[in-house]
């Protein structure tokens, strides 16, 4: 148990070094990874979420059919030579939409929950620690974006500021930082209770430098939690307004396709069951790993 | 019971800041919008002279000053007037009222059947929180996660309407029959099916999830521990007493939910082209109609609200630690 004992005999007075030993804790980032390799299905998103990323930021360098360009007859079914997965109404390719449209899927989908989040923690954040009238005017705020139905009032700017992928992610990030805004503020309003909080105030600390450098790292996993379902959640609501047609017509995006491809669906399947498997399996992989992270992070709470 | 009374003046006091809130919201964004009602009557006229303008601005009061304006917004949505539609030349509030039961049929009816089945799924998962039924709720949770709705709507379309035609693709009703006749509402019924199925699907996967977890949560307190140390069977122990406590978190939820299920009222409609609520909101965005969808969103907001609202007095009043005197 002890480490090397300097000390020459068993009946010599004990050192400092024996009395204030300290024991090999296991650094709880260390602790989280190791649970989150034990989780299959988190293991599975993650491995799931590494090929997506490969397909959407590699593959198009090798793959380079531009996906607006007309390759073949329009509507051929899967298989068809030149176009692995079939061509849509106006003759694309669709393999080339999956490959090439993928990022900018996935990258409306991360800016709109980076958003999100940089919206809701600072709402939360401030709401949660300083309380009071702060509190309550912040929870005014939140429960009025709250009340918005989402889907309608991001259409409402989308078509409001010309579609664009800013525009887009523009609209997701404001409609739904409030989840993250509502956990932000449970989690410092419980930390910002604790004794060690009473310790750094009692030095002196001022409130910025306790809530940036105290708080937010204790309150960090179930914000990163939030954070990466958010990121599935925002890639769904993309893939929404884009089958509505609400999103820039000169990108191409999985949501894109099955937009453009709607009133084909019927007689090509393949045009829209394609890149919906693709957003599928994306939100599929990060909530896996949003699930996994929670799990490794809060073993106690583990509904398992 | 003076505590209660106050806590429900103050939500309800509450409900009609948000209100006047999102009334000022709307009125913004009708006048950030590029074009308004003159830009459409010049349209229509293909072409416009300077005295026109002023004069038509006058009529419908725009060259007063801003808060003017939304004053006369304000009484005139008290009167229940949402504005004039660009597009369809009627009163907005007479598009909303016809879209609006065709939508709340769907809505209500998919939402039913995922709270009733979601629930009774959760039971039976929660008495084996570890056999193949629970896992098999997790993992149909994941998956109505994951799937966008509109996809598993054009999943089920293709699947039951083209590959094996059992429903109609499109719309309500076979526009051949009598309204009000048994054929025609039979007829709406077998619309229904294919729409309301991928909402409730939707629904049903967070719903089994969240009542397993609740009823785990309950299995677990001390007055169950009780009951079971009576000697009551597992049936009455679950029935009696636990449920009662499992749909509380249930039931409120659901309430708060409301929003997210109009938006994805709204995608199932866009698919399977049902002529409601979000078929309006969609044709109004596309057409750049303003004033409809200001009103629709609206309206959308207030019955959120409302919703919000009776859900949290409902939820006060269930729960007699909260009725009889708890601080909040």
């Amino acid at each position: 148990m002890s480490a090397a004992d300097n000390s020459q005999s068993q009946d010599a007075p004990p050192t400092f070094e024996a009395a204030y030993e300290i024991p090999d804790i296991e650094h709880p980032l260390r602790e989280a990874a190791r649970m989150f390799a034990r989780n299959k299905a988190a293991v599975g998103g993650l491995i799931l979420l590494v090929g997506i990323l490969i397909l959407t930021l590699l593959v198009p360098f090798f793959y380079t059919v531009d996906p607006f360009d007309l390759v073949w007859a329009p509507l051929s079914p899967p298989g068809t030579e030149n176009a692995l997965f079939g061509t849509d109404y106006l003759g694309r390719d669709i393999l080339a939409g999956i490959v090439h449209g993928g990022s900018a899927t996935l990258a409306v989908g991360a800016s709109a929950a980076l958003l999100a989040v940089v919206i809701g923690l600072s709402v939360g954040s401030l709401a949660g620690y300083y309380g009071g009238w702060v509190d309550e005017i912040l929870m005014r705020i939140t429960e009025f974006f709250q009340v918005l139905p989402t889907l309608l009032f991001a259409m409402v700017i989308v078509a409001l500021f010309k579609p664009s992928v800013a525009t887009v992610a523009f609209a997701i990030g404001v409609v739904s930082w409030t989840a993250v805004a509502r956990l932000a503020r449970s989690e410092f309003l419980r930390i910002r209770s604790l004794d060690y909080i009473k310790a750094a105030r009692s030095i002196s600390s001022s409130n910025r430098r306790i809530i940036w450098f105290v708080i937010l790292p204790n309150a960090m996993p179930p914000l990163v939690v939030q954070a990466t379902l958010a990121v599935g959640g925002a890639i769904l609501f993309e893939a929404g307004l884009s089958f509505l047609g609400l999103a820039d017509p000169n990108v191409m995006s999985w949501g894109f396709m099955i937009g453009s491809s709607r009133d084909y669906l019927m007689d090509a399947w393949w045009t829209v069951t394609i890149p919906g498997i693709f957003i599928f399996l994306t939100v599929l992989a990060v909530s896996l790993i949003g699930d996994g992270l929670n799990d490794a992070t809060n073993p106690k709470l583990r509904e398992r | 019971m003076a505590n209660f009374s106050i806590i429900v003046a103050k939500r309800i006091f509450n409900a009609a800041a948000l209100i006047l809130a999102v009334v000022i919201l709307n009125f913004l964004l009708i006048h950030i919008a590029p074009g308004d009602i003159v830009d459409t009557i010049a349209g229509e006229m293909g072409g416009i002279s300077q005295d026109l303008i002023t004069e038509i601005r006058a009529d419908y009061g725009l060259d007063k000053p801003l808060y003017e304006q939304l004053a006369l917004y304000v009484s005139k949505i008290l009167q229940g007037d949402l504005g004039h539609s660009f597009f369809y030349d009627v009163p907005v509030v007479d598009l909303i009222w016809d879209a609006l039961p065709q939508t709340l049929l769907l809505v209500i009816t998919a939402l039913t059947l995922a709270l009733v089945i979601g629930t009774v799924f959760g039971v039976i998962a929660a008495r084996r929180p570890n056999g193949a039924f629970s896992h098999f709720i997790t993992v149909l949770a994941l998956i109505g996660f994951s799937a966008p709705v509109f996809w598993t709507g054009i999943m089920f379309l293709i699947a039951f309407a083209s590959f094996i035609p059992l429903f109609p693709p499109a719309g309500m009703a076979d526009p051949g029959l009598e309204p009000g006749s048994l054929d025609y509402y039979l007829d709406v019924l077998h619309h229904m099916v294919l729409p309301v199925v991928t909402l409730a699907l939707i629904y049903l996967a967070f719903y089994s999830r969240l009542s397993r977890a609740s009823m785990l949560d309950v299995l677990g307190s001390d007055y169950v521990r009780t009951a079971r140390a009576k000697g009551l069977s597992d049936r009455v122990v679950i029935y009696k007493h636990a449920l009662r406590n499992a749909l509380i978190p249930i039931v409120t939820i659901a309430g708060l939910q409301f929003a997210q299920i109009l938006s994805g009222a709204v995608l199932v409609e866009a698919v399977f082209t049902w002529p409601g609520l979000g078929t309006l909101a969609l044709e109004a965005i596309l057409r750049r109609d303003g004033p409809t969808i200001l009103g629709i969103l609206f309206f959308s907001a207030v019955v959120v609200v409302i919703f919000n609202l009776l859900t949290d007095l409902t939820y006060n009043l269930i729960d007699p630690r909260i009725r009889l005197g708890g601080r909040e």
